[in-house]
């Protein structure tokens, strides 16, 4: 163990090496000298209180952060080897493999086959048959496509919020991407449209790496392999879910999973 | 010294408290009155415009006519059509729209999307809430001076449409700004995320939600230029054409302008009154028709997210 | 599987595509020149007044340009140009106080007193007036208010000053009545409701609390309508005529500074005449006029903006 907090340690591969990474928005530090590891296949939990900087953290992982001015960011994030703010890797392309799906179901005002296959056409895939075939598998693993299939031309807009949100995610899958990035992807839900993404999480992290947010430490609990738990910017400790949860090595994260402040 | 007034007044208020139930039913009576003025001034402005358009709608009695539309000008009252000043609109409008719609949603884009917010912005921004405020006879002078002098472009349609273009470009860049910006910040997001750049964004999620924002706008900035008068005089633009232009470069006339001149021309023959009154019947209903395409565009297409 | 990575690979190809990323390159140059014609125009303006204008005050000694004798095609022309300030100022005069009671009292009616319902059938009607072209005015004010004033000022000249600055004023009315309104609606409710719950009247809460906090907005929606009455043009050309005599007499024709300008361009003054250039000497006063009348109004409004 390299470091005390960061007891992340097992075989797989790491897709984000997150190195002493600080970022202010103006004058406010809202990530402080944060250092971690988020592996393959692995789904990754990121649990503390709001204004903790979690959402700030899975924005920084595929950059999204830098469309609010003022932000300024020093440290690195190796993304498999390569420094994401190096110029070599384009931040289309850093977006491309590194999906996100956010708090509120954003689709676009278009059918629902446009919202899926929004990404691969911006990115040059024009082919009708191709962009049929993505949108099937795409719809499958989100677990829409019998719901929407006949009706692949409506707006968007006519689905349930838990059916956008299921298409937002399908959206995000149709890329291919290699990482999928989700900012409190059900806090917009109910129960039962909860369960349905709870259960696809799931599914997809054998052949994803999902980064979640949420605030909800029951679904923490449920459905993520590590950890982190964030407290004003800093990471305070990550390890293996049950851990976290059951022996944590920090006081402040036992406060916090039991409820003593939150 | 007012604390003392203010006492004063106070027990005053409490010793006489008949006089307080009659001060008080004063000052409701007062709130009416005041209240029947404020509407009336609202009524007398709308009155005003009832009266303006039952005048003008009967003067056109018995002048408005198929064959005042398809007609050509002449010295005859009865005779006269406005055919060729019709189509001299319309080629005005053919010149204006395009070149408004693409300069005016351009600048609109530089200034939402790609502009950090300095000096450069700011300046832009108040360069054009200060175009928006200068008179139209002003403009006239530029149109005059450049596009008809130093450009040779004479008092053609093309010198016309440049110099209508850049009169109400401000009001449909301010209107694209509005609707730009009226494009929720999610739906940017969710186009960043999927790796896709400014411009693409802009083009295939910005622009198709802000479209109809956009038109609403710039149909209303139109109907402006349509009615728009003064610059075209001070242009040159003639009132005596009786060939129907056929190109851009060709000169012409306006509905505007021949109201203008058979207004002057009551003088001499009253009747042309009548004719005046007739163009503005049709100017007003073509602006009718531009106002109603407008706020159905707003209604058809309104936020579905 | 395979599907997988052919999709990646195909988005990896595009991303590496140069053509694409020339594109966005080339956009934001593009947008920034079409932003730049609005600027390129107020300077098209600026130098096309201030260059034949430069002509004209060569020529012509100040102390003619600032005298009561305006004859621009006598055989010995003289630019007096109080003749058309004066017009100017008489018509918008005539305008604002028009303009002024009724668009206040509409805003205050708009603002406080009528219900929703009321409001929303009102509003639109007042946006018909606004949205009548000027020329229509003119013609309004020509054949049917001079008329009928006629028969209360028996001496009324059929071109005069006071018909087109009374139809100017009903022109200018909506935008004073929405400017101030949105003013009057920036007032939080917090202000009123206090003043409500004292027992104050609607009028007195409108009076004594709204207006005063609104009074920077109201003003500047005042500024703007000056600034419209000096640089509308056809209304008072048609209505005012073109008499250019000094004259404080407002039954009678007077030139405005914009209808003098209209009348040169339509008539005969070639270019490259003293009488040419004149017209850019009174633009350029014009353009003046009503630049610091609207930097005026944008300052105060701008003002009122952060007091709440």
């Amino acid at each position: 163990m390299t470091n005390p907090i960061n007891a992340n340690n097992d075989d797989k591969n790491i897709i984000f090496d997150v190195k002493d990474l600080n970022l202010w928005y103006g004058n406010d530090k809202a990530l402080k000298g944060l250092d971690f590891q988020i592996k393959e296949n692995d789904v990754t939990a990121i649990i503390g209180p709001s204004g903790c900087g979690k959402s700030t953290f899975i924005k920084t992982l595929n950059r999204m952060v830098e469309l609010i001015p003022s932000v300024k960011i020093t440290g690195e994030i190796l993304y498999n080897g390569t420094n994401i703010f190096d110029k070599s890797l384009r931040v289309e392309e850093l977006r491309s493999r590194v999906g996100m799906v956010f708090q509120k179901p954003n689709p676009f005002p278009k059918s629902i086959f446009e919202n899926v296959v929004y990404g691969p056409k911006i990115h040059g895939i024009r082919d009708k048959r191709k962009l049929m075939e993505i949108t099937e598998t795409s719809l499958k693993r989100a677990a829409l496509w019998d719901e929407v299939k006949d009706r692949l031309n409506d707006n968007a807009y006519g689905l349930s919020g838990g059916q956008q949100q299921r298409l937002c995610l399908a959206r995000a899958l149709a890329m291919e991407p290699e990482v999928l990035l989700m900012d409190e992807p059900t806090s917009a839900l109910d129960p039962i449209a909860t369960a349905k993404i709870e259960e696809l999480i799931m599914e997809l992290k054998k052949e994803y790496t999902i980064v979640i947010v949420t605030h909800s430490m029951q679904q923490a609990a449920r459905i993520s392999d590590k950890t982190a738990f964030f407290l004003m910017g800093e990471l305070i400790e990550v390890d293996k879910t049950q851990k976290i949860f059951t022996t944590p090595r920090d006081k402040r994260t036992e406060d916090y999973v039991t409820g003593r402040f939150g | 010294m007012g604390v003392e007034f203010m006492h004063e007044r106070e027990t005053k208020n409490y010793s006489n408290a008949p006089m307080n139930k009659s001060n008080m039913n004063r000052r409701i009576l007062i709130d009416k009155v005041a209240k029947m003025l404020f509407l009336s001034s609202t009524l007398f402005a709308l009155l005003v415009l009832g009266v303006l358009l039952y005048r003008i709608g009967t003067q056109s009695i018995g002048w408005l006519d198929l064959d005042f539309l398809t007609g050509k000008l002449s010295i005859f009252p009865e005779k006269a059509g406005i055919y060729g000043v019709l189509l001299g609109s319309v080629w005005l409008m053919l010149v204006v729209t395009p070149i408004t719609l693409i300069i005016g949603v351009s600048t609109a884009i530089y200034l939402e999307e790609y502009a950090t917010k300095g000096r450069l912005q700011t300046f832009i921004k108040t360069n054009i809430s200060n175009l928006a405020g200068v008179p139209s006879v002003i403009f006239g002078l530029l149109g005059l001076t450049v596009f008809g002098r130093l450009f040779g472009l004479g008092s053609s349609i093309l010198a016309g449409g440049l110099t209508m273009s850049l009169l109400i470009l401000p009001i449909v860049v301010v209107a694209s700004q509005e609707a730009i910006r009226a494009v929720p910040g999610f739906l940017r997001d969710a186009s960043y995320a999927m790796g896709a750049t400014k411009w693409v964004t802009i083009r295939t999620v910005i622009l198709p939600v802000a479209i109809p924002g956009i038109l609403t706008g710039s149909i209303l900035a139109l109907s402006r230029a349509i009615g728009e008068t003064a610059p075209l005089v001070v242009l040159g633009v003639p009132t005596l054409i009786l060939k129907v232009p056929t190109s851009v470069m060709d000169d012409f006339s306006a509905l505007p302008i021949q109201i203008y001149y058979w207004t002057l021309d009551t003088v001499l023959t009253p009747e042309y009154a009548n004719l005046a009154a007739a163009t503005i019947v049709v100017l007003l209903m073509v602006l009718f028709l531009m106002n109603s395409t407008a706020i159905i565009i707003r209604n058809k297409f309104q936020r579905r997210y | 599987m395979d599907k997988t990575i052919q999709v990646r690979d195909l988005i990896k190809k595009n991303l590496n595509n140069p053509k694409n990323r020339n594109i966005d390159k080339i956009m934001p140059n593009i947008f920034l020149l079409a932003a730049s014609i609005s600027v390129i125009t107020t300077i098209g303006i600026v130098l096309t007044l201030i260059f034949d204008a430069f002509k004209f005050f060569k020529e012509v000694p100040l102390r003619e340009v600032f005298s009561t004798h305006l004859a621009p095609l006598a055989v010995n022309p003289s630019f007096g140009i109080l003749p058309l300030i004066n017009g100017t100022i008489i018509t918008s005069i005539i305008a604002m106080m028009v303009a002024i009671p009724i668009g206040l009292a509409s805003a205050i009616y708009l603002s406080e007193f009528a219900s929703d319902k009321t409001r929303k059938n009102l509003k639109p009607m007042m946006e018909v007036l606004a949205g009548i072209p000027t020329i229509v005015y003119g013609f309004f004010a020509y054949s049917f208010v001079t008329p009928l004033l006629m028969t209360i000022i028996p001496s009324l000249g059929a071109k005069n000053a006071l018909s087109p600055g009374i139809v100017m004023g009903i022109m200018i009315t909506p935008m004073v009545a929405s400017l101030s309104e949105d003013a009057m609606n920036a007032v939080p409710n917090a202000m009123r409701e206090g003043a409500l719950a004292l027992g104050a009247t609607k009028l007195e809460v409108t009076l004594k609390v709204v207006v005063p906090a609104a009074i920077s907005g109201i003003i500047a929606s005042f500024v703007l309508g000056i600034s419209r009455a000096i640089g509308e043009t056809m209304i008072v050309v048609i209505g005012s005529g073109s008499s250019k005599n000094f004259s404080f007499d407002f039954t009678q024709s007077m030139q405005t500074m914009t209808a003098y300008i209209v009348e040169f361009t339509s008539g005969d003054a070639g270019s490259g005449t003293l009488g040419y250039y004149s017209l850019y000497a009174v633009g350029l006063i014009l353009f003046v006029f009503t630049l610091l009348m609207n930097l005026f109004a944008q300052y105060i409004s701008r003002k009122y903006r952060e007091e709440y």
